[in-house]
């Protein structure tokens, strides 16, 4: 196992290399620099962008500059914003707790909706709930999360008028009214993302709970005269569990992907909306490690999965 | 209307017979901008009106509770010599106050200046060579430390160091010296005249402490603690700043001007896109002021039912303008198109030029598509004011342009696209991908197609087509199409850089890696010799003659089609009193006097 484990973390090396590559050269051969506003304001001169390019050593080969970022890298320093000249891991910094806040929520949401829900559509497969929660959850993951993330904002923030739609980081309350109004703003963005990931969970756990209440042992259960609340808690669940805890695992990459656009639409400042914002002011170094921290994730992620899933059964074995 | 007839005017208003106002707006009549006719008064002996100061009711400081104000682009740094963007420097205005800041009128309103110079307080010298600035009194930074001449002369050797890399140079380096005089004044000495003295330390180039800055001047920039938490003079002191997402502050109880500021704290928020930033204000009423309405004016319209808030227009210098090419963007000459060594097979021709200056239906890109956002224009240098020029004039007529074409011999072929010794009328017409800019194109072709000129539409993504990258033929600065439109803005109350771009020695062009700004290629003796003379001109009735002359070059050689005389928009709370906005000037600017009803 512990050999299986350093065989995968040193695979990440170069796949991690190669990603960090491939997204330098597109970031430095896409067009446009950090200066942009300057050129289309007759009162700076072009020298002045000329000299903050070659200051921030935009001018020279790409080969040059990544070999650059890359040593530093090395070296723990990640650089600096180009836009807020503010060095990039206290960026990152200031910003992840509110992505983990917000996407853990959402990932504990999805949870708690998908786990009874799931059970209970397996347990009396065709039935009247099932059909419903089936629909339900069809729809949710249908639909991408910018779109409920405006449907929302339009029922609950303008029509009604009972929640803000712009996320705040610090609001200037304390006491109990510090957390009503962080529940206030949080509500919409956790639940966009939280409804959309229970969607999906829901059919994964509903298809588990499936493929285990057919096995011998539960009906063994059964047979033992057991209550049906202890054959489904102990037996059915328990088990069926083993292949969603794997997929959530694999799912979190995707949750901060999904994140991006629901940070942007609620104004959550987030890592997420620091990435998109980077992209559009061609802040290289932030887009870098940003993308860095994601592509370290979903690798991450897949280890996990791997170790979850050996750890949780131990049929599985590693070499 | 020539110097000798604006001399005349300048006599009648200091004898009484004309009102200042009268004649600002009679010189914007004449394509100038109100700054400047404000400066002729200045320097022929007129006192400066006094600034138009909103009413400000509150009697005692404070009080106003919490002012949310939301910026769909997020401020991400707090120096204001750094600032790329106007999102910058506006958050840095928040703490941050120049000497002498740009009224809605064009004036000068003493900020940190005790008073404006003039030639007559003897602060101005008559050549234009330096200036005396005498600095309030009594004014503290957040930290308690005095303001004094100290910071004033740091604040020139900071930013006229290249290796600061401050965005705001320019302003700068053409200082010879700054001259302590006592405590309380300095002196700037230029190297030659220079009738643009109130751009450093005015308007967007405001004042940061010395004894916090000292230390970090030069290659450390960078380094500056204070780059992220501001001590400044301003109404509100500095809170908490996360960059691309909120700037927190509170009041600043030792501010130098009197029951001032209003509000308790303030929080500017940045971040998401410009409809939702009006849906806050205007529908919901979650924040107070929001910045810069890029959305177009249907939507603000029924978002304005939402009684919330109300839309704030104002003039601003930006002029939405279509160009000529006068080189061919068909033919590579030596690696490059749209070559200096080549002229442009039709355009070249002055009728065909005149033909779609007739054909660009201004009042309907107007009235159809930009609503509140314009005015349609005939001048490519336009001002605050909602007069028109007296010399130039703009028509929509497809009758007269067909004339002019047939005049000039270009005929109607079986296609019914004209042509002329075996040339067709047929353009490449490019701009940036934006709905109302493809609307406007929409309008142009259309009308065009009756005249028998055939129009391509092409549209690039505005990064691309904004960028500087010199190996894209596909950005405005390269123009490799026939013509092209997009929006100039006169960000400072001086024509002089916003001129720069028709002069034939700043071509874009390989040799420059196209960072020139004449982007027409268009060659003008006279404008040259016009642009060069203003310059040093210190008489402001000689330059303002010279800048009406040059605008007029352009639109008699049609070089450009102006098409819509942008405004400036925003959306308030409505309560909220005492904005003033200023096209000149930071959104922010007159924060001090920002109050609710």
């Amino acid at each position: 196992m512990s050999k299986y484990v350093i065989r995968q973390v040193l695979i990440l090396i170069p796949v991690l290399l190669g990603i960090s590559l491939v997204l330098f050269t597109i970031l430095a051969m896409a067009p446009g620099d950090p200066f942009e506003e300057l050129a289309t304001n007759p009162n700076v001169p072009p020298e002045v962008r000329a000299n903050l390019r070659a200051k921030f050593g935009l001018d020279d080969p790409i080969a040059v500059r990544y070999l650059r970022w890359f040593v530093s890298m090395m070296k723990g320093d990640w650089g600096f914003s180009f836009v807020s000249r503010v060095d990039v891991d206290t960026l990152i910094l200031q910003r992840l707790p509110t992505s983990l806040f917000i996407l853990g929520s959402a990932l504990v949401l999805g949870v708690i909706i998908a786990l009874p829900i799931g059970t209970m559509s397996a347990l009396r497969p065709y039935s009247l709930f099932d059909q419903i929660a089936t629909t339900f959850a069809f729809i949710g993951f249908s639909l991408p999360t910018f779109f409920t993330g405006l449907v929302f904002i339009l029922v609950f923030s303008i029509w009604l008028d009972w929640l803000p739609f712009i996320y705040r980081a610090d609001i200037s309350a304390t006491g109990w009214r510090w957390y009503w109004e962080q529940l206030r703003q949080s509500i919409m963005p956790i639940a966009v993302l939280g409804l959309f990931q229970g969607a999906t969970l829901t059919r994964f756990m509903r298809s588990a709970v499936l493929d285990v209440i057919r096995l011998d042992y539960v009906n063994t259960a059964r047979a033992k005269g057991l209550s049906e609340k202890t054959t489904v808690v102990k037996h059915v669940v328990r088990n069926a569990l083993i292949p969603v805890v794997t997929l959530l695992a694999l799912q979190v990459p995707g949750i901060f992907g999904g994140a991006i656009i629901t940070e942007q639409i609620f104004r959550v400042p987030g890592i997420g909306s620091l990435l998109i914002n980077s992209i559009l002011a061609n802040d290289t170094p932030v887009v870098m490690a940003v993308t860095f921290v994601y592509s370290a994730l979903v690798v991450l992620s897949n280890l996990v999965a791997d170790i979850l899933y050996g750890w949780l059964d131990p049929r599985i074995s590693y070499r | 209307m020539d110097d000798h007839g604006i001399r005349e005017l300048l006599g009648e208003v200091r004898r009484g017979r004309l009102t200042r106002r009268a004649f600002v707006q009679t010189m914007i009549g004449l394509g100038l901008t109100a700054p400047m006719a404000a400066q002729m008064l200045a320097s022929a002996g007129v006192a400066q009106a006094q600034t138009r100061a909103p009413a400000f009711t509150p009697t005692r400081r404070g009080g106003g509770g919490a002012l949310r104000v939301l910026w769909w682009q997020a401020p991400t740094l707090l120096n204001p010599h750094f600032g790329t963007g106007t999102k910058d420097l506006d958050a840095s205005r928040i703490f941050y106050e120049p000497l002498a800041a740009y009224d809605p009128d064009g004036n000068l309103a003493p900020i940190l200046a005790e008073r404006i110079p003039t030639v007559e307080n003897g602060d101005l010298s008559k050549d234009g060579t330096s200036v005396v600035w005498q600095i309030k009194k009594g004014v503290a930074w957040h930290d308690g430390k005095p303001l004094t001449a100290d910071d004033i002369v740091f604040n020139w050797e900071y930013a006229a160091d290249p290796a600061t890399a401050t965005v705001n140079i320019a302003s700068y380096r053409d200082i010879t010296r700054v001259e302590k005089l006592n405590e309380h004044a300095v002196k700037v000495v230029y190297k030659d005249a220079t009738p643009f003295w109130f751009d450093a330390f005015c308007g967007n180039r405001p004042i940061i402490p010395k004894h916090l800055f000292a230390a970090y001047k030069g290659g450390q920039s960078r380094e500056a603690p204070t780059n992220l938490k501001p001590v400044g003079t301003g109404p509100y002191r500095f809170v908490d700043f996360k960059p691309g997402d909120i700037v927190r502050a509170e009041l600043n109880p030792a501010y130098h001007q009197p029951n001032r500021p209003f509000f308790d704290t303030l929080e500017m928020k940045g971040g998401g896109d410009a409809v939702s930033a009006a849906r806050a204000v205007l529908q919901t009423g979650e924040y107070d002021y929001a910045w810069n309405m890029q959305v177009e004016d249907d939507i603000l319209r029924r978002l304005e039912q939402g009684g919330k808030g109300r839309v704030d227009v104002w003039a601003g210098g930006g002029v939405e303008h279509v160009q000529c090419n006068f080189t061919d963007p068909s033919k590579e000459v030596d690696g490059e198109r749209s070559s200096l060594k080549t002229t442009h097979p039709v355009l070249a021709d002055v009728a065909v030029r005149q033909a779609l200056n007739l054909l660009v239906d201004r009042a309907s890109v107007h009235e159809q598509i930009y609503g509140r956002q314009g005015q349609a224009t005939a001048n490519f240098l336009n001002a605050p004011s909602r007069y028109r020029s007296g010399n130039t004039r703009w028509e929509f007529n497809v009758d007269r342009a067909n004339q002019v074409l047939d005049a000039a011999g270009w005929k109607r072929g079986a296609d019914g696209i004209r042509a002329k010794d075996g040339k067709r009328l047929r353009f490449v017409f490019q701009t940036s991908i934006n709905a109302p800019r493809q609307k406007t194109q929409a309008i142009i072709k259309q009308a065009c197609a009756k005249a028998g000129i055939d129009i391509e539409v092409k549209s690039v993504v505005a990064s691309v087509y904004f960028s500087s990258d010199a190996a894209n033929p596909d950005t405005y600065s390269h123009f490799y199409t026939d013509l092209q439109m997009y929006t100039t803005n006169l960000n400072a109350p001086d024509p002089q850089s916003i001129m720069r771009q028709f002069v034939s020695w700043d071509i874009a062009s390989k040799e420059t890696k196209w960072a020139g700004r004449n982007i027409t290629r268009w060659r003008s003796e006279e404008y040259d010799r016009l642009w060069k003379g203003a310059e040093q001109e210190m008489d402001p009735v000689k330059r303002a003659a010279m800048f009406i002359r040059m605008n007029d070059l352009l639109i008699q050689h049609v070089v450009v089609v102006p098409v819509l005389w942008r405004n400036g928009v925003g959306a308030a709370a409505n309560r909220l009193r005492g904005i003033a906005q200023s096209g000149w000037d930071s959104t922010l600017w007159n924060l001090a006097n920002w109050h609710k009803a």
